[in-house]
């Protein structure tokens, strides 16, 4: 499936304080409630600005710090498509993946703010619209790929009631 | 090829061959969920199908974050962690009980070998046991209470050995906020750090925990020690059951062995906005400072108090300083007031609070005012960690942190912390 939106690009090192600070996330399961706080203290006009089906595009890094699954969450409730970046912190990208938001892993250099882009997940083809430049991105290990296809991992139990990944297994 | 930690343990719990790279789904020992993640964790459950709690008895749920509760949002996702630990039979620590991580070891829920996840990032703080224990979120933490496993990516490792001894007013703390300094934010990702060498050794288990705590903030999956003598005394006066421990192969295979000298160390800094921009206290030396934290999954034992107490003793915190203090259990606090080392930090003008980690994650408890510097021990000094995002972390050691308190500006602790030649005993303070 192809996603087309526009970039919203932020730097390296792109914390879950900053996705989502600890000060709104330990209150509310609302996820529509936090994600009107979404990056805020990198830009707190971010929310404002998302149009639903954009990408967050960061550097290294992206979602160091801590566990709270609330960072996805709240990206996703904002209206953020996937997330790009040069490279993920490893709770980020498994809870982005457990919680159905794909993470894209790609050279994010040449990504401007307000670029359109054309992700092709499956074929992890990256189309930036306004330069004409074609990135590749590094595709997800096949328990990643599985657990995302089956729509998350609380999807994956509901229809399995399990873990089901031995053909995944390498 | 001979085996690391981590992947010996992912092997006898997983019941293959795990080596770095594969992937394995093994099983857990004990499943930790703090009051930030365990609420969504319940909600996501509950979607799931679960019905019932897979192990009751190997499930810890902790309400440290927020604790006791400041408001009425938070007051009703306790009451869901409550009412679920009841409906579930797993065990509920309720607020003054103390900080995740502390309470985790310290009530003997980890040993040797173990298999342990906690939805909390810094659940790497038990591989000072030993155990292999990793962060995770609130989805992998509820598949693992329905089904008591996860599945793992079996990470490459990274041997850290650390040689020499630590002088005197230099602490663990300096020595991981080197580290890190020197390992970058995500200079580990994905990867298990081992944590070896004599100055290691030379270490308390409480000094040990502080090092592997902090291993996420090089983006290290597990923080893990060898199990020694000091291992086995400690875990056995609170574990009782079995237990295997651990140590690599002389072959094993490491992504990397990076070598350190502690003996050359200085007191270390972590400046605002970075847990990885560290550098040797005298480089900011006289910076002034409004609030110092002692506390925290980091730093908040009976050592790091008493280091405090040490240096505090007799005199009187900086009339501009706000400090606080947090022991970080109930059983450190007692402990604490039962050697005097309380008094001494209420006598010198800490306020102490509830044990848990307010300050540390901006729940309540001492948010800083615009354009504040805080000087803390904990482990994240993000731009907005402690709720607001004008104020300015800097991360010390406990010493460091107290003698900043008494002087109202970053200072070198050493000068409080002089021995008489030979003789071990503090010849006390400048200040």
């Amino acid at each position: 499936m192809k996603y087309q939106g526009k970039a919203h690009v932020f730097g390296d090192d792109i914390n879950t304080d900053y996705i989502i600070s600890g000060k709104y996330k330990f209150k509310t399961l609302d996820m529509k409630e936090l994600a009107k706080h979404v990056m805020e203290d990198l830009d707190p006009e971010f929310y404002e600005k998302v149009q639903d089906g954009d990408f967050l595009v960061a550097g290294r890094n992206f979602g160091c710090g801590s566990s709270r699954e609330q960072a996805p969450l709240a990206l996703k409730h904002a209206g953020i498509r996937a997330v790009l970046a040069r490279s993920f912190a490893r709770l980020f990208y498994r809870n982005a993946i457990n919680t159905g938001l794909p993470v894209v892993e790609c050279d994010t250099d040449e990504i401007s703010p307000g670029d359109r882009l054309e992700v092709d997940l499956e074929a992890g083809k990256i189309r930036n619209l306004t330069t004409g430049k074609v990135l590749t991105s590094k595709p997800l290990p096949p328990v990643m790929l599985k657990i995302l296809g089956d729509g998350g991992l609380a999807a994956h139990f509901l229809k399995y009631g399990d873990f089901h990944l031995t053909g995944e297994m390498e | 090829m001979g085996k690391t930690i981590a992947e010996k343990i992912l092997s006898t719990h997983s019941g293959q061959d795990a080596r770095a790279g594969d992937t394995v789904v093994a099983e857990l020992d004990h499943v930790m969920g703090q009051d930030g993640t365990s609420p969504l964790t319940i909600d996501v459950f509950r979607k799931m199908g679960g019905r019932t709690v897979a192990y009751p008895e190997r499930v810890s749920l902790v309400i440290d974050h927020s604790a006791p509760s400041p408001n009425e949002g938070v007051s009703s996702l306790h009451k869901l962690m409550r009412d679920f630990a009841r409906e579930q039979g797993v065990r509920l620590y309720d607020i003054g009980s103390g900080v995740c991580h502390q309470l985790i070891p310290e009530q003997g829920h980890v040993f040797p070998g173990a298999l342990v996840v906690g939805a909390d990032s810094h659940s790497c703080t038990y591989g000072a046991l030993n155990a292999f224990s990793t962060g995770v979120g609130s989805t992998d933490m509820a598949a693992a209470l329905i089904s008591g496993k996860m599945w793992f990516r079996v990470p490459e490792t990274i041997r850290l050995l650390i040689n020499g001894t630590l002088q005197p007013g230099v602490f663990s703390k300096d020595l991981i906020l080197h580290l890190v300094g020197d390992m970058t934010a995500d200079g580990a990702t994905y990867c298990a750090v081992e944590f070896a060498g004599e100055a290691i050794q030379a270490l308390s288990i409480e000094a040990r925990f502080t090092i592997t705590n902090m291993a996420i903030e090089m983006g290290a999956k597990a923080g893990l020690m060898e199990a020694d003598e000091k291992t086995l005394r400690w875990v056995n006066e609170r574990y009782h059951g079995p237990c295997q421990p651990v140590s690599p192969d002389p072959d094993a295979e490491y992504r990397e062995v990076r070598e350190y000298d502690a003996s050359r160390l200085e007191p270390q800094v972590a400046v605002p906005h970075r847990v990885d921009r560290v550098v040797p206290v005298g480089e900011v030396e006289g910076t002034p400072i409004q609030q110092a934290v002692i506390g925290t999954c980091t730093n908040g034992r009976l050592e790091d108090l008493r280091v405090a107490a040490r240096i505090l003793k007799g005199k009187k915190v900086n009339p501009d300083v706000r400090l606080i203090v947090a022991p970080a259990s109930r059983r450190v606090l007692l402990d604490a007031i039962a050697d005097g080392t309380l008094t001494t930090i209420i006598e010198a003008g800490g306020a102490v609070v509830t044990p848990g980690c307010g300050p540390c994650v901006g729940t309540h408890n001492g948010v800083p005012s615009n354009g504040e510097n805080v000087i803390s021990t904990a482990n994240r000094n993000f731009k907005g960690r402690m709720a607001n995002s004008n104020a300015f972390i800097f991360l010390a050691s406990p010493a460091t942190v107290a003698a900043s308190a008494l002087e109202g500006k970053i200072v070198d602790p050493r000068k409080y912390w002089q021995y008489e030649s030979g003789a071990g005993v503090v010849r006390g303070g400048s200040g």
